[in-house]
């Protein structure tokens, strides 16, 4: 009777501070990630104690929060970035750390490249100085983001100190919509169990909507897991992720392989397991989502309006929906639909996967953006997704629908690099988070999947993907 | 790390919920590779009025009168009260360093984001969880009362207001330990270093498509 979160936990506990149930627990690390941003100054402080790293194998690394998107090939201009940037090169050539560096074909966004590569595979734990490390869950496995001491803590001992999660099951049974996605279900779920939703919980994602997603859709799931406050989300192992898995780089070969998938089979919760909460979900009721404040919860459907702060009871929360139609610049009772955009931002670990582009090239076809639109940016998730993409023309339908189409990195989902919004701007990205300023100080983000962001980039405005015509 | 002292400190009240790591440091400060000096940047986009980059002089810069940490009357606060589901977003150890580097030695919150309540810890850096409502009061009474200071003894577990109510707040015994002692998580967990070999050993064994 345990869950899918239960089996992979005691797969992994090496030893537990105290015998109380709730003690602090090490367990063991399967695989560590590692990007420029979180890991300068765990290089530093390991050094410093003349610390080595545990085990170097289980470690891969790449740069991509602060990599242009333009041409490469004169390097990063900003000097803050390319330090950082040539900080990460310089740690793991002195250690011995393989790193895919920024002119590898495989260098991307570190969530993408870890499943494209079969580095994540079932059963493993995989941490990340990164919240969205939760992306690897979509595996089957315990995917968790962590902080800089924790990844130096990882480094130096390869094991985790952390208390176990109370667990979560959110199924969503039924058939979605046509044109509804992965990333629409992830915000219909946040629209309903709110940021916090998931605060100390474990997310297991269950139902037959989720089971007929692809892997890609799953890993947008699992992203999204942390917006709704858990650290780590998880889908169980089927004959989907084994077949997305089989003849990756990192994936085992022969009669390894066989033996690791008769084991990966067995990531499943059992029938009878008990989760600390349940919640349900129809898909066929879910509908595009767009989100119109300044944190995944305040989002709504394709055919509502902005609300209305006076109809909220509770102080705190009309006070910050308030702040957020003001920084969002946006009048309560607006139809969604009404909203005009400037930017539109196709990238990022929740949408840049192949599928992603497919998607959203599939509505750019022989179409071009609209005049109000300033810029439209596509930044595929890795080196191999754009090299997939051109070989099926997609870069081709997007150049002729007015699109720009970049080089692999996080690009305009956290503007660290030189894409991002200008103050007052508006977009539609296919990322994340929708925080003040995320995308460029003052600039007021709306996500959306990438189907609704490259029909918005279409009309100029929010429009309703399932009316538009096959 | 330094060992955590029961200590008295100013209290500056955050009213907003949900006060994501974004906010708290956001991102053109990442880029550096240094752990220290994000204290002058905590809060940047509501604490000032122009747009802060790494480069840019403090001495330049435009403070917001409006937001609260720029108030006389909270300059020197050690404790910051702030409401649900504080330090949400991102992983970013950068949020508690800043938070410390500006002077806060304990945050008190209804409830906080797992990961940025994680990484306090590591850095010493107290974050008490306390009831809505009990915060709901210290809100009130912070705004009311000029040189508003809690104590806070995370041996008693206890936070005590000015008047001497006294609230108690839960605490995980191996990080209370840890917080007390000021001890190196990394030096502990190496004391196992046996068992973690032999466990590692085991799976090597049992799971071989792990280790290549
Ligand atoms: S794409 Fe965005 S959310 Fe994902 S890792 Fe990069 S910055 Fe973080």
């Amino acid at each position: 009777m345990s869950t899918l979160y239960d089996k992979l936990w005691n797969q992994h506990v090496v030893f537990t501070e105290s015998d109380e149930p709730d003690s602090m627990a090490a367990i063991y690390i399967d695989r560590h990630l590692v990007h420029e941003v979180t890991s300068p100054q765990a290089f530093e402080s390991l050094k410093l104690a003349g610390r080595k790293p545990w085990r170097l194998d289980s470690i891969l690394a790449v740069a991509d929060h602060n990599v242009p998107t333009t041409d490469r090939s004169h390097g990063i201009h900003d000097p803050i970035s390319r330090l950082q940037v040539a900080t990460l090169d310089q740690n793991c050539d002195e250690l011995g750390i393989t790193e895919f560096k920024m002119q590898d074909l495989r260098q991307g966004i570190v969530h993408v490249i870890g499943p494209e590569q079969g580095a994540t595979l079932p059963g493993m734990t995989v941490v990340c100085g990164d919240s969205h490390t939760s992306t690897h869950g979509a595996f089957g496995c315990l995917a968790i983001g962590i902080g800089t001491s924790e990844v130096e803590h990882v480094l130096a001992t390869q094991c985790l100190l952390i208390k176990k999660s109370k667990t979560m099951r959110i199924s969503v049974e039924g058939k979605l919509g046509l044109g509804v996605t992965a990333k629409d279900m992830a915000l219909a779920i946040i629209s309903k169990i709110g940021t916090a939703g998931g605060t100390g919980y474990a997310i297991e994602f269950t139902g037959s909507a989720v089971r007929a997603l692809s892997m890609e859709g799953r890993m947008t799931l699992c992203n999204m897991a942390i917006e709704a406050g858990a650290r780590a989300g998880m889908v169980a192992v089927d004959d989907t992720t084994i077949d997305y898995i089989k003849g990756r780089p990192f994936a085992p070969r022969g009669n390894v392989w066989d033996k690791a998938v008769a084991y990966w089979r067995t990531l499943q919760s059992d029938a009878d397991a008990i989760f600390d909460q349940t919640v349900i979900l129809d898909a066929a009721q879910i509908k595009p989502q767009v989100t119109w404040g300044t944190s995944p919860e305040m989002v709504t459907t394709i055919d509502g309006v902005v609300p209305d702060p006076v109809l909220i009871n509770d102080e705190v929360k009309r006070h910050d929906m308030q702040q957020a139609l003001n920084y969002m610049g946006l009048r309560a009772n607006t139809p969604i639909q009404q909203i005009t955009l400037d930017k539109i931002f196709i990238g990022s670990c929740t949408n840049s996967r192949i599928e992603d582009l497919r998607a959203a090239a599939q509505i750019v076809k022989g179409k071009y953006i609209a005049a109000n639109i300033k810029q439209a940016l596509v930044v595929p998730g890795s080196g191999l997704v754009k090299k997939q993409a051109e070989q099926e023309g997609l870069d081709q339908i997007f150049l002729a629908a007015g699109f720009e189409w970049r080089e692999p990195g996080c690009s305009m989902c956290l503007a660290m690099n030189d894409d991002r919004l200008s103050v007052g701007e508006r977009c539609a990205s296919t990322s994340n988070r929708n925080f003040e300023g995320r995308q460029g100080p003052g600039g007021r983000t709306h996500l959306v999947s990438p189907a609704m962001a490259a029909a918005a980039a279409i009309a100029g405005h929010f429009v309703d993907v399932r009316e538009i015509g096959e | 790390m330094k060992k955590f002292q029961t200590f008295t400190g100013l209290v500056v009240p955050l009213d907003r919920a949900n006060v994501d790591t974004d906010a708290i440091i956001p991102k053109q400060f990442l880029k550096s590779i240094k752990r220290s000096g994000f204290g002058p940047n905590l809060f940047d986009e509501w604490r000032y009025l122009d747009h802060g980059e790494p480069d840019i002089d403090l001495a330049q810069r435009r403070p917001n009168p409006e937001f609260v940490l720029n108030q006389p009357r909270y300059q020197g606060a050690q404790i910051l009260l702030a409401r649900a589901n504080f330090g949400c977003g991102s992983s970013r150890e950068h949020a508690p360093w800043s938070l410390q580097d500006y002077g806060f030695r304990a945050i008190i919150a209804p409830s906080f984001a797992d990961i940025f309540f994680n990484n306090c810890f590591k850095i010493g850096l107290l974050p008490i969880i306390l009831d809505t409502t009990i915060v709901d009061r210290l809100f009130e009474e912070v705004k009311l009362t000029e040189g508003y200071s809690l104590t806070v003894d995370l041996q008693k577990q206890t936070v005590t207001t000015p008047k001497n109510d006294e609230f108690k707040f839960e605490i995980d015994a191996f990080r209370k330990h840890c917080l007390l002692n000021g001890l190196d998580e990394i030096g502990l967990t190496l004391q196992h270093a046996e068992k973690i070999r032999q466990f590692e050993q085991k799976r090597r064994n049992e799971q071989p498509w792990l280790f290549m």
